[in-house]
């Protein structure tokens, strides 16, 4: 039936979108924390340039998915797809604008000198990034059980982030002369830990979508 | 243009001539007679004409009792004819269904089919030898005869235009089955019944050969039901057949008169069947 | 500008405007058992069973054919008027079984109203359309009390202010719209419990359509309401709960909201997505 063929097309290139919109964001993560930690200024500019196409891209899915809604009144499973990913694109974007946030920093960073001695943000940020990268894999796939194991590991994120949280504080007391660009960091390890609970905003929407089940919350 | 449409145009233009060609012949051919009629006819018509009972030839004389018995033979027919055509039309439409519905069908299209005279006929074993002389009852029997399968079927017809829909209304509100019949069903296909009825009417009007048998004819105008009675078609048969010239004009006068008669039946069934609701 | 003192107070909102006023448990009103119905050989239900509850609108959604008018005529046995049909299985109203022998179809048909896909009001003037069951059911005698019954029937379907200067005026005169209320009216007039509707707005423009929605949503506080329609939006916009049909079979019955965000049944959510077959 072409009718339905139709809303078929509409909704995998609003996936399309979505999933386009998610890659921007893993790939302003990566390369903010690449800039961060080669410290070369020069991607965390390209990360800075680069999102106002993420912006654009966060519009157009909102406005796609008005245009289903409205013209399409999709119900049941379409329904909760479209009102996943209307939930969803806001959240990436943030992601995006957290890894905009962590690219500025490491422009700062990098024109001081060099850190001695600093707890390594890498790990906390290698784990954001294979959430958020599992969460698009969940989301795609529809596995609401993948997307349950992703939110239970966003407990590590805060783990790490509390052990950093504690080391940054110990350097800023032995090391005052650190403590501005050890305040830099904290903000940066904030933001990875931001990031965690956005992908587990995510997964929960992957949830809903799937199992109609709201999750959210209901710890 | 290319050759098929060219062939497609010329098919086009030759049936449209030909279908214009065959309305004109028919209804030139009627508009010959209607007017042939007037033109023979006007010369007799006269308010005494219309008035006076027959007088022997040279003494002038009218149609004024045939017009009085058809009227009568008319009514008396649709009294019997009517009702009695109605009520076979409802049980067709609402009631037989099924085998039973089939076999009255198949016998009111034959009685439809049936000649008049074979009704005449009938009629004249039935009523007229057991009473022993014609009578104008005679005459609105067999007329009513051939009005009740011509009523019964049009009845039928309107009564199955009535939508489905007005049934299943009715008795979803609780109403029975012959109440839905005669409170809505019969109610709106009313105008259409009345049609046919007014069709009957001005179809036994025609009839000449059914009244030889029963109604007869008169020189009188009538005073009883239960003798003969005169009427147009016999009035004008007679007097064609006669070998007088002014009879002949008078048959003239009066088959324009049974025209405008008919005619006149014909225009209250269009202003009978306006809708009103 | 002033401080509160007190935090702000937090209010729980109810979720639908007028959801079944008691809220939880309303007592059954229309119960099916096992019901099965056959057109001749043909099985066009199979053991349907399912609660209706009281003063509450369900809504029958399905594709063409799948049984759902067939259904809801069962509940008022209009189906009785098809030759050829049988049905087997209990549909109990309040308790009582309707198909149980020696059940009065007039007087089942007086408590369960229906109103019709095309909109079918009699060929009579808009008030006798609404007296007439009414009358056939001779609710009253006085004339006052019937033109009250009447006017309060046109008020409840939201028609009285558009017809009561002219209600001696005929029922066809009014929009199709206007049409369909008035049967609704007539419907109602007889203060039925339970209210069928078999598609009632299909043939209707969005604005009429939406009339009647809001009057089926004002209705419910009074009725139990079941209607079937083809329109799954309008299905969810009115109804409280759904049922599936396909192919003579009842899939799921559930909350609307349910019913369209997450169905429980796979075949539910193909239909409700347009993803058939």
């Amino acid at each position: 039936m072409d009718l339905h063929r139709h809303l078929d097309d509409e909704l995998s290139s609003l996936r399309d979108r979505v999933l386009l919109l998610g890659g921007e964001a893993e790939q302003a993560l990566e390369r903010a924390m690449y800039a961060l930690s080669k410290r070369d200024s020069e991607v965390a500019r390209q990360v800075l340039d680069h999102d106002d196409e993420v912006d654009h891209l966060e519009v157009e899915i909102d406005r796609q998915c008005i245009d289903i809604i409205a013209l399409r009144q999709p119900a049941a499973r379409d329904l909760r797809f479209v009102i996943s990913v209307a939930k969803m694109a806001p959240v990436l974007e943030r992601i995006a604008d957290h890894a905009c946030n962590i690219a500025r920093a490491a422009i700062d960073l990098n024109n001081e000198p060099e850190l001695q001695s600093v707890p390594d943000l890498s790990r906390m940020a290698k784990h954001a990034l294979n959430m958020l990268r599992g969460a698009l894999d969940a989301f795609t796939s529809g596995d609401a059980v993948m997307a349950r194991e992703i939110i239970k590991s966003d407990s590590e994120i805060n783990d790490l982030y509390n052990h950093t949280f504690h080391r940054l504080i110990e350097l800023m007391v032995t090391e005052p002369a650190t403590a501005t660009r050890d305040a830099r960091l904290l903000f940066v390890a904030k933001h990875l830990e931001r990031i965690g609970d956005y992908v587990t905003d995510i997964c929960e929407l992957t949830v809903y979508m799937a199992e109609a089940a709201f999750i959210k919350h209901n710890k | 243009m290319n050759h098929s449409d060219r062939i497609r145009r010329m098919n086009s233009a030759v049936m449209t001539g030909l279908t214009a060609l065959c309305t004109l012949l028919a209804v030139g051919a009627l508009l010959i007679i209607l007017s042939y009629i007037a033109w023979q006819g006007i010369g007799s018509l006269s308010f005494q004409f219309l008035t006076d009972s027959p007088r022997p030839v040279g003494e002038g004389g009218g149609i004024g009792n045939a017009i009085l018995g058809s009227l009568v033979l008319l009514l008396l027919s649709s009294v019997i004819g009517l009702p009695l055509g109605i009520c076979v039309g409802v049980y067709l439409s609402e009631v037989g269904r099924g085998r039973v519905g089939n076999v009255v069908r198949f016998i009111v299209d034959t009685l439809t089919g049936i000649p008049s005279i074979v009704t005449g006929v009938f009629v004249y074993a039935v009523l007229v030898l057991p009473m022993r002389h014609f009578s104008a009852f005679a005459g609105g029997v067999a007329l009513a005869l051939i009005m009740v399968p011509i009523v019964a079927r049009t009845t039928e017809e309107m009564l199955k235009l009535v939508p489905h829909s007005l049934r299943e209304g009715a008795l979803a509100l609780g109403a029975p089955q012959w109440r839905v019949t005669l409170g809505v069903v019969i109610p709106a296909a009313a105008p259409g019944i009345a049609t046919g009825a007014m069709l009957a009417i001005a179809r036994v009007s025609g009839e000449t050969a059914p009244l030889l048998f029963t109604a007869f004819g008169s020189r009188f105008f009538p005073t009883s039901l239960n003798e003969p009675i005169a009427s147009l078609t016999v009035q004008i048969y007679n007097y064609a057949i006669s070998p007088y010239d002014e009879w002949h004009a008078q048959a003239w006068a009066a088959t324009l008169v049974l025209m405008t008669l008919v005619l006149g039946i014909n225009i209250m069934v269009r202003f009978l069947t306006r809708k009103k609701f | 500008m002033p401080v509160q003192t007190e935090p702000p107070k937090i209010e729980v909102g109810s979720r639908r405007g007028s959801a079944p006023a008691s809220g939880t448990s309303s007592s059954t009103k229309v119960a099916v058992r096992d019901l099965n119905f056959f057109y001749g050989r043909v099985q066009a239900l199979h053991n349907i069973s399912i609660e209706i509850p009281e003063r509450i609108v369900m809504a029958f959604i399905g594709p063409s054919g799948c049984g759902k008018s067939t259904f809801l005529r069962t509940l008022n046995r209009m189906n009785d008027v098809i030759p050829g049909t049988r049905v087997a299985g209990q549909v109990l109203i309040d308790d009582q079984d309707i198909y149980a022998p020696g059940a009065d179809v007039v007087e089942l048909r007086r408590r369960v109203g229906m109103v019709f896909q095309k909109s079918n009001p009699f060929p009579k003037s808009i008030f006798d359309n609404v007296a007439y069951g009414l009358r056939i059911n001779r609710v009253t005698s006085s004339g006052s009390e019937l033109a009250g019954r009447v006017e309060e029937a046109l008020k409840d379907a939201a028609l009285w202010n558009e017809v009561k200067d002219r209600l001696k005026t005929s029922a066809l005169s009014l929009s199709g719209g206007q049409q369909q209320r008035l049967c609704i009216a007539r419907a109602l007039a007889i203060r039925p419990e339970v209210l069928l509707m078999d598609e009632p707005a299909s043939a209707l423009d969005p604005i009429a359509t939406s009339k009647i929605e809001e009057l089926i949503f004002d209705l419910k506080k009074q009725y139990t309401i079941v209607i079937v329609t083809h329109n799954m939006q309008q299905a969810a916009r009115v109804s409280d709960t759904t049922a599936f049909f396909l192919l003579g079979k009842l899939i799921e019955v559930n909350a609307t909201e349910k019913m369209f965000t997450a169905p429980n049944e796979k075949l539910t959510e193909d239909y409700i997505t347009g993803r058939f077959g």
